[in-house]
Order: C-alpha cells, then structure tokens, then sequence
C-alpha cells in the first residue's frame, strides 16, 4: 500500500514542485509560527453539542501553514501515518493554491480524509514523525489541519471527485459492520470491481463515527458526504443485519456472497465490577453517546429519553471519557469531572480533547477511583466513594501504575456516572463461528499482511482484531484485507 | 422498512400485529425478540417474536400500549411500516423433553410464552398453562396456547374469568397436585419473581425471561444489564431468559423504572400534540 521510495521521489520531482521548493528558502520556511486552529469560544460551545468546535482553516491559513513544509527529501512524516498518504505532495498542491488536487492526493490512500483530519492522534503518528518535531524541535507541520483543510474545501465545492471504478466483475464480497474497516475496505473493492455489500446491525451507518463520536468533534455531515460517494461508486449498504443473526454466513455463502471482511468492533462496554454499580443513574460511555449521537435524546422532538445530571462523574481518561464529560456539560450539568486513576500524563485522550474539555469548565479529578456506589430509595445514585492513589513503578504498558492510598477514601455527590473504561471485542460474530480462531481476548487472529483469519474466505480487522483502537488503523486494516482478499479471490477457485 | 401486514385489537391496550420479515421468520426460534423503530424519531424497542410463518415470510407480535412507542405502534394500520425491525435478538429457549413443563404467563408477558409452550409441546412434553391477568380483557391468545398445553387454567385479579387470584396461586395448585419438571415464566416482573419464589420453594427449575429497558440490543450498550447468581449480564445478548432462582428481581424492578420521569414527560408531550 505504501508508495514506493522511487515513485515518491519522482513526484518530489515534478516540475511545479522543484519550482515551489525554491521559491522560498527553507530557513524561511522554518521562521513561520504555527498556524492555531480557530475554535468556537468555549462559553458558548458548551451548550452545543452538534456544532463543531474546530472552525477550521481559512485559504490563507492554510496555504501559509503548508509552505512551513519543506518538502523534505526523506519525509519521514510519511512513515508515521498508518496509510501512507502522500503527505508532502498534498500539502504542496496546497501551498499552489490547488486545493482540489489536494484532495485527490489524499483519497489516493485515505477513503475518508475529512474523518481522519479531525479524529487522527496526528500528534502520535504523522506529526510526530514530522523533520520539525524530530530535528528541529520546533511544532510540526499541522498536517491534521491542512487535511481538513483540504477535504472539506473539496466537499464544500461540491465537485467531490469520484474514484475511477474497474469493470464490474460480479464477485459478490460482503463487509460486516459499517464502522471506518469496512469503509474502507468497501471503497477499494469497489473500485477493483467487487459487487460490495455492507451489512450493518444498527439504523445507521458509521459504526462508531455516527453512535460514538459527537457532532460536536465529527459533524455526521462530514460522514454523510463520504458515504454518499461510497453509494455513487456502487456499494450496497443494508441496515438492520445482524450477520449471524438474521442470516448465517451459510445463508449469506447461498446467496452468493464469495468472502467475508469482518469489522464488528469492539462494541461490549467494560465495568469494574464494584458495588452498586447496576444503580440506575451509572451507563456505559456507549450508552450515554448512543443515546445522544445515533438516538437525539437531547432534542424533544425525538423519543428517546437521555438523563440529566447535575453532578456528573466520567471515569476514565479516554477519548471515549472525554467526549461523554463534554457532552455532559453540554446538557448542562453543573459539575462535570473526569474520574481517572493515573495522572494526566498517561492520559490516552488526544491532547487537544483535554485541552478543549479544560478549556469548557470540566473537572478533572486525575489520580482517583471509584470504589463504591451509593443509591436513594428508588435506586438512583446519589453519592461515589473515591479512593486518591499515587503512581508507583511503570507497569506492562509501561506507564506508571497507580497504586491505592490507604485510608484515603472519601465521598462525593453524584446523580449521573458513566463508565468510560474500555470496551471488548464484539462476541456475535465469533459466536456465530466456533471454529474461528479468537485470542484470549477474544480478538479475532489474522495474518495482520492479508488480515485473512483462520477460515479462508472470512478476512477480519479494525477493533475485533485489534481491541480498541484508532480510525485511521482500522482504514489500513479495511485496505490491507481489500488487498488480501482481492488476492485471495483471484489465486483461489473458491 | 418493514410492512404490516395485519393488525388485530385484543384489548384496548393489546393489539397483535402481523409484519413482513422474511429473514427473520426464517432464522427466528422460540424465545427470540426484535427491536423496532416505528419512526424517524422513534426510539428502538424490543418485541417478542410471539409467532413466525416462514412461507408467507412474515412474524406476528403482539404489543401493550404502556407509553409514547408502544402507543405509537398502537395507532398504526395494516399497509403502514414500520421505519426499522432487526432481529432475531436474543438466545434461543432451551427447549428439550422434561416431562412435565409448566408455563406461567402474565398479561402481554403471554405473547412470548405462546412459541415456547409450542416448543416444549413439540418436544414432546406435558404443557400445563397458567394463564393471568388483571381481568377477562386482558387473557390474549387463549385459544393459540390452548392449541398446545395439555391443560390451561386462567386466573383474573377481578374474577372476571377463569379463577379468582394471582398466578401463583394456580400454580401452586398444579405444583400440589403433580410433578412438575420446568417451569417457565413471562410477564411483568413481580408476577416473575413471586413466581420464582413459588417454584424455589419446591425445588423446580425455572426461567424467567427479562424485559430489561434496551438500546440497541446487540450488547453494545449495557442498559439492560441484569445481575444473575451475583454476576452482571447483558439480557439482550445473554438472555433475555435466566435461571430465576438466581435473578435479583429487586435490582431488576429499580433498573425498569430507570427512566420513569423522562418517560412520563414524553408521554405527556405526545398526548398534549394530540397525535394520540
Ligand atoms: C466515543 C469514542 C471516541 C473515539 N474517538 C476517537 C478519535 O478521536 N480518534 C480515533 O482515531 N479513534 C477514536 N475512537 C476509536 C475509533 O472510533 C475505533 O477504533 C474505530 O471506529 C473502529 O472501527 P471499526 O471499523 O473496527 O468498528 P466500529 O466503528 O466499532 O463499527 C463496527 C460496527 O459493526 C456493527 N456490527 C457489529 N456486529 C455486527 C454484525 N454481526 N452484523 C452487522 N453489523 C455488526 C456495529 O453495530 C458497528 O456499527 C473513538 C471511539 C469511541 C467509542
Ligand atoms: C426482550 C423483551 C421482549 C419484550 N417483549 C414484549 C412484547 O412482546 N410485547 C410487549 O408489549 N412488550 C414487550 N416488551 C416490553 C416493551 O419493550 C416495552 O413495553 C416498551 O419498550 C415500552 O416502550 P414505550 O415507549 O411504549 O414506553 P415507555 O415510555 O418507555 O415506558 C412506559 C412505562 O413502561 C415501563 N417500561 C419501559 N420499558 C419497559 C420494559 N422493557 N418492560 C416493561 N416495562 C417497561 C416504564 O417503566 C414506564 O412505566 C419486551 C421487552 C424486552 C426487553
Ligand atoms: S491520516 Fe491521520 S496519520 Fe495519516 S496523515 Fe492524516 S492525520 Fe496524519
Ligand atoms: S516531514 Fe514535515 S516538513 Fe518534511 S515533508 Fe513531511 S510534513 Fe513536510
Ligand atoms: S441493549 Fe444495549 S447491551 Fe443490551
């Protein structure tokens, strides 16, 4: 998948590209302060939960931003994105002012760009690897910003452009789950040709960039529009399936379906499993987000009903935790605090999530957890016993692991608690497949080359594979099993 | 979308309804629910697959108007659809021969019973039936469970039909006066758990099936969460049938009136935009 060193340097080579290259001298180039994302004032976005925070950059924003690129002859920024996008020639075609050729740079590995420009860890993966952050100590090209940037100049022109799609070869291939694995793999195998249908449990599309991630971080619009070039290319999308459930693979195999890419996710919410925790008033992250993302619960004009609290405990320091505290605010709490056992540090929330929830008012009471629930007669929480703990020696994962203070338990007022620790690999498919070969965490095993699990025909990856993980990982999952699948299919009678 | 095909009137809150679901009536067993969403706007809710014919590729289900969803179901024709329905949801009833099986059914909780009593009768067991319910209104589908139960005895709160008193009550009759080898029952949770008393007190095993509040129903969640034998269970992927001995009814109770507040509110708006 990732473009070859030659290739790389050919397009590096491009006339346009020698010229801009020495329009401006580098030293120059490293002079210009990086650009700061405008965002709504947080006084206001905290009462809104379906606008956007980020606004996004303007044209001379990002054209300014992109000639910070130097354009480097090894761009090791490459290295650091899980799909290899082509990070220099994008935002090169930027700084010439061609957005539009931008874009297609992009979606030449990226499926869903406007996603990943919002939602990626860029400051772990391309920006991280970025020559300003590895030799010059300086703040990376804002390489998450400029993909925005550019993806949504392109939708926002209209002329989003449709991806060349081969003769159709009228091999039926199904995807099940329609999270960003599936996605992907969708749209490169529809390109290839396949007959492509997505099978997804819920009403919606998305997986967990519709049900998880709120509006007011990933507007569905955004997703919309990346669906709607998915369905113009030809892919097949049929909600309310449960593959396994409403029909077997057997029955799906009978109607024609000749391989499988499996992408259920990680959808079982964790609980720690500690007195009164069952207490109405104590959900799951997944939950609360479903409630309000995928069911509008917080709009009257919809059924669905959500809780509100005044004094909200998130525990966790997720992504997942963030974005269920901030939602919280959102519905107007008057305390909103995130619960977390280790310190800020070891958070796993990207950091402008934390710097935003700060930034909206949100409490954070790091190096606590929970120990105990306490209820009113109708089995409402009403109080959390919090037990303070300290870091101690690094542990498996190599952070610092968080150990109990004796004696240090106290209480707090709490009417609404979600549970944000973590979730499980999905269970429906590899129930419905006891001859699939599943770890102890009940991950499905693949090749991680050809994502193709232990039944030949049946490829697998994003959440189920990998427990949680990112968007973006998921995508490169979804295209190394197009790959391996297309492979497969064409070396195999089946 | 899903259309129904038939609507028939029970009582005035109970209304059986025939939709088209050819899958599901193809891969549905006993003991297996959906979930609906009657409207763009609707909330999802699950329903018990109360019967499912696999020819005509449609399943029956069988709804009490207890607030906005189910009132809005309630209201709608035969021709209209339903905006979603997935399933089937849920584990399978473990269905084999026993012997004597006796099947207690509460209210609507009598929908969901009817394919079980017809499993258990398949296999080749002695039915014994207890029938409950407020008053002669609310007795459904007597004649269907009829169809497969060796006996039936039907019990009214008001004495308006078949005995006077709870369904305990006829079911400690039957357990006084034979062996009983399995006893199910389905219907509002109280009648559940002093059902399950009952049959703890003499030894008889026993499965309940939850109707915990739902979400999305594939796990995903953990709304319904019920706590069995001191563990915490997903019902719509574990369930929604457990060992009632083991069930704490009283956790489950609480759970059900969750959203009691935000429930009436909406029910209160619904019947005040005079769409009832
Ligand atoms: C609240 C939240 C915030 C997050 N924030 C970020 C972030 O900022 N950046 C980031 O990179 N990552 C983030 N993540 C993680 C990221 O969303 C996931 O890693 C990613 O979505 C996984 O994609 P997937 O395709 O494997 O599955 P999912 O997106 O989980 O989708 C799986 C889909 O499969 C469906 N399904 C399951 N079983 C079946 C079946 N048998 N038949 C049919 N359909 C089925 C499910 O209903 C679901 O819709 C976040 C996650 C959450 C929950
Ligand atoms: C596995 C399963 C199978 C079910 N099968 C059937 C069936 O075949 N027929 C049928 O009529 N109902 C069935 N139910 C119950 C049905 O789902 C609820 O009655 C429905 O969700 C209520 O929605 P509503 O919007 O109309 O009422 P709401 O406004 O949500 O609730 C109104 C009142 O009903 C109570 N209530 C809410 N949810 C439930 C619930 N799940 N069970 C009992 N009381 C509840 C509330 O506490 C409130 O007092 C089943 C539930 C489950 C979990
Ligand atoms: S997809 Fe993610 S990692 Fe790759 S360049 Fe874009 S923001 Fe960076
Ligand atoms: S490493 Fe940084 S400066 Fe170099 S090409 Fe990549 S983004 Fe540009
Ligand atoms: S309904 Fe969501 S996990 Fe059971």
């Amino acid at each position: 998948m990732a473009f070859s060193k030659e290739y790389l340097t050919e397009q590096r080579n491009a006339e346009w590209r020698v010229e801009l290259r020495q329009q401006i001298k580098n030293k120059e180039r490293t002079e210009i302060e990086r650009v700061k994302m405008p965002e709504l004032d947080p006084v206001k976005r905290a009462k809104e939960q379906r606008i956007e925070v980020n606004i996004g950059l303007s044209k001379e924003q990002a054209v300014l931003e992109a000639r910070r690129c130097m354009d480097c002859v090894n761009p090791t920024c490459i290295d650091g994105c899980p799909v290899s996008i082509n990070i220099p020639k994008f935002i090169k075609n930027i700084e010439r002012g061609d957005f539009p050729e931008a874009a297609k740079a992009l979606k030449e590995t990226n499926t869903l760009p406007a996603v990943c420009g919002r939602v990626c860890p860029q400051e772990k993966q391309c920006e991280a690897s970025c020559f300003y952050t590895q030799k010059l100590k300086k703040p990376p090209v804002a390489i998450g910003y400029l993909e925005r940037f550019a993806a949504d100049y392109e939708r926002e022109s209209g002329q989003m452009s449709l991806p060349e799609v081969a003769e159709p070869n009228g091999i039926k291939v199904a995807a099940i789950g329609s999270g960003p694995a599936s996605l992907a793999f969708a749209g490169d195998m529809v390109k290839a040709g396949y007959d492509v249908t997505v099978f997804e449990a819920l009403h919606e599309i998305g997986g967990v960039l519709k049900y998880g991630i709120p509006e007011f971080r990933l507007p569905n619009n955004t997703v919309d529009a990346e669906l709607d070039i998915l369905t113009k290319m030809g892919v097949n999308f049929k909600k309310n399936f449960i593959v396994g459930k409403t029909a077997s693979f057997d029955d799906l195999k009978e109607m024609g379906f000749k391989a499988f890419f499996v992408a259920s996710g990680a959808g079982l919410p964790n609980f720690m499993n500690i007195p009164g925790e069952n207490f109405n008033g104590i959900l799951s992250s997944n939950e609360y987000l479903t409630r309000v993302n995928l069911m509008n619960a917080s709009d009257e004009n919809f059924d669905t009903p959500v809780l509100y609290g005044k004094n909200v405990a998130v525990i966790g320091g997720g992504n997942t935790a963030m974005d269920s505290v901030r939602t919280a605010k959102r519905l107007g709490a008057d305390r909103s605090m995130i619960i977390y056992r280790r310190s800020r540090q070891e958070m796993p929330a990207r950091i402008e999530e934390v710097k935003h929830a700060e930034e909206e008012g949100i409490e954070f009471m790091n190096l606590h957890n929970p120990v105990e629930y306490f209820s009113d007669e109708q089995g409402r929480v009403n109080r959390m016993r919090l037990l303070k703990m300290e870091l101690g020696e690094p542990d498996a994962s190599g952070r610092r692991r968080p150990v109990p203070i004796e004696g240090s338990e106290f209480d707090i007022p709490v009417d609404l608690v979600i549970v944000a620790i973590g979730v499980s690999p999905n269970p429906l498919i590899p129930a419905a497949l006891p001859e699939l070969k599943v770890s102890r965490w009940g991950t499905i095993e693949v090749d991680m080359e050809t994502m193709q699990s232990s039944i030949p025909e049946l490829f697998a990856g994003g959440d189920i594979v990998r427990g949680g993980a990112t968007v973006i990982l998921a995508m490169g999952d979804g295209r190394r099993a197009a790959a391996g699948m297309d492979d497969y299919l064409k070396s195999s009678k089946y | 979308m899903n259309k129904i095909l038939q609507k028939e009137r029970f009582s005035d809150k109970v209304y059986r309804f025939v939709v088209e679901a050819p899958m599901i009536a193809k891969s549905r067993k006993p003991g297996h629910f959906i979930i609906l969403r009657v409207d763009e706007k609707g909330e999802r809710i699950p329903l018990t697959i109360a019967a499912a014919d696999e020819k005509a590729g449609t399943i029956t289900l069988v709804v009490q108007n207890v607030g906005v969803t189910s009132a809005k179901l309630c209201n709608m024709e035969a021709g209209e659809t339903l905006t979603d329905l997935v399933g089937p949801l849920g584990k399978a009833t473990h269905i084999s021969k026993v012997g004597t099986v006796l099947a207690c059914g509460g209210g609507v909780g009598i929908a969901p019973l009817l394919p079980i009593v017809e499993g258990f009768k398949k296999a080749g067991n002695k039915v014994i039936s207890v029938l409950a319910a407020r008053n002669k209104d609310l007795i459904i589908l007597e004649k269907e469970i009829r169809q497969w139960s060796d006996e039936v005895i039907v019990m009214t709160d008001d004495g308006s039909y078949g005995n006077k008193g709870l369904v305990t009550q006829g079911a400690e009759e039957v357990i006084n006066r034979e062996k009983v080898d399995e006893c199910i029952a389905i219907g509002p949770a109280v009648m559940m758990k002093f059902t399950s008393l009952l049959t703890k007190k003499y030894n008889i095993p026993t499965q309940a099936s939850l109707n915990s509040i739902m979400v999305d129903g594939t796990g995903m969640c953990g709304a319904c969460r019920v706590t069995v034998g001191g563990r915490t269970y997903f019902t719509c992927v574990d369930g929604p049938e457990f060992n009632a001995h083991e069930i704490d009814f009283d956790e489950m109770i609480k759970r059900l009136g969750g959203y009691v507040e935000e429930e009436k509110a909406a029910y209160e708006r619904f019947v005040a935009s005079d769409k009832i």
